[in-house]
């Protein structure tokens, strides 16, 4: 079974070698493709010094349309699973066969790292992300019919179906809330496992002041209009 | 009732729009797709300015009592909107589009450089 690392990475030079160094390490069969979001660093040419695929964007298309781009390398190439990591660092290689557990079990067809699925874990964030994250997972939970625990996670696994809906259909700016809710609209069976999160290490986060509130905003729109959409249920769906 | 002058400015204001309109599509600066929303504005504002009565009548259903030419103000306000929304809607699908043309090429270009990997061209 063919699977594929996609991980996104905007100027990430001075982390995303030992992220890749990681993944090979925890899993030297993944094929890892780095979507380069039109970084103006090194980090593509790093990153292939450290034995990824790269896929180079003419522009930068912000972190949805990137990680879409990795969707849609592993729906041409006909990978049967891929996992999304970010090029930070945040995200733990390590816990990589935690997250394919239940797809290799047929169980689900979306794995979400949650870090919320055991109370609170070790995370904790500043109390006004943390009221955001919960109110967003309430949203998503009763606007998708399932229980959600972290919509906010960009650590997800997903099988043949998942690479499907997600290349097709991905939002381009901040995606992970509205991804779940698209997911879960269109019968994909989704599934949670608990992971740990790394504070980043190099880079600052792309989450300013002004751009939390127009996440809070866009989000919400986002959700609203999603739940008054029509998803055409895919082709296999068995939720 | 609407002075004389008003009428004659607003003939005039929307003839020079349809004018601009028509040269600009003439000259392939503007697309029939996008000028037909401006061809309306410009004729809606010419029928109100010269038709007089009719301007009288519509104040008179909107409520407009004091000074009718208000309503040519609103009809080329909402007339305005309308254009930029529809604008908004047509951004919406380039930044779409122009997205998914990025992707594409993304993929392309890997394909291609491995492609060229496997087989040196025979140019050089």
């Amino acid at each position: 079974m063919r699977t594929l690392a996609v991980v996104p990475a905007y100027n990430e030079v001075d982390a995303i070698g030992r992220v890749l160094d990681e993944i090979r390490r925890a899993d030297p069969e993944l094929d890892v493709v780095v979507v380069d979001d039109a970084s103006i660093d090194d980090t593509a040419a790093v990153a292939r010094e450290h034995g990824a695929i790269v896929l180079g964007l003419p522009f930068n298309v912000g972190i949805g349309g990137a990680v879409q781009t990795g969707f849609r390398y592993a729906l041409a190439e006909g990978y049967e699973r891929a996992v999304r990591l970010d090029g930070d660092g945040q995200h733990d290689a390590s816990e990589l066969p935690k997250l394919f557990a239940p797809l290799l079990r047929g169980e689900a067809d979306l794995v979400i790292g949650s870090r919320f699925v055991d109370g609170n874990g070790s995370y904790r964030p500043p109390l006004a992300r943390r009221l955001g994250i919960r109110i967003f997972a309430r949203l998503v939970s009763f606007l998708g019919g399932q229980r959600v625990t972290d919509t906010t996670s960009g650590f997800l696994a997903l099988d043949r179906l998942g690479i499907e809906l997600f290349a097709r259909e991905y939002p381009h700016d901040y995606p992970e809330v509205e991804a779940t809710l698209i997911a879960l609209r269109s019968g994909l069976r989704l599934s949670q496992v608990q992971v740990h999160m790394r504070e980043r290490e190099t880079g600052a986060s792309s989450i300013t002041f002004v751009r939390s509130l127009y996440y809070i905003v866009k989000v919400m729109l986002a959700l609203l209009v999603a739940s008054l959409r029509r998803y055409p249920r895919l082709e296999g769906a068995r939720r | 009732m609407t002075p004389i002058r008003v009428s004659i400015v607003g003939v005039l204001a929307s003839v020079l729009l349809i004018l601009v309109v028509l040269e600009l599509v003439r000259g392939r600066k503007l697309k029939e797709r996008y000028a037909l929303l401006w061809l309306a504005t410009g004729i809606v504002l010419l029928v109100l300015s010269a038709w007089r009565g009719a301007l009288n009548t519509i104040a008179g259903w909107a409520g407009v009592t004091g000074y009718p030419p208000a309503v040519l103000f609103a009809v080329a306000t909402l007339f305005v909107l309308l254009v930029l929304l529809h604008y908004s809607t047509v951004i919406s699908k380039l930044t779409d589009e122009n997205v998914e043309l990025a992707q594409r090429v993304a993929l392309l270009e890997e394909r291609l450089g491995r492609d060229r990997a496997r087989e040196p061209s025979p140019a050089d």
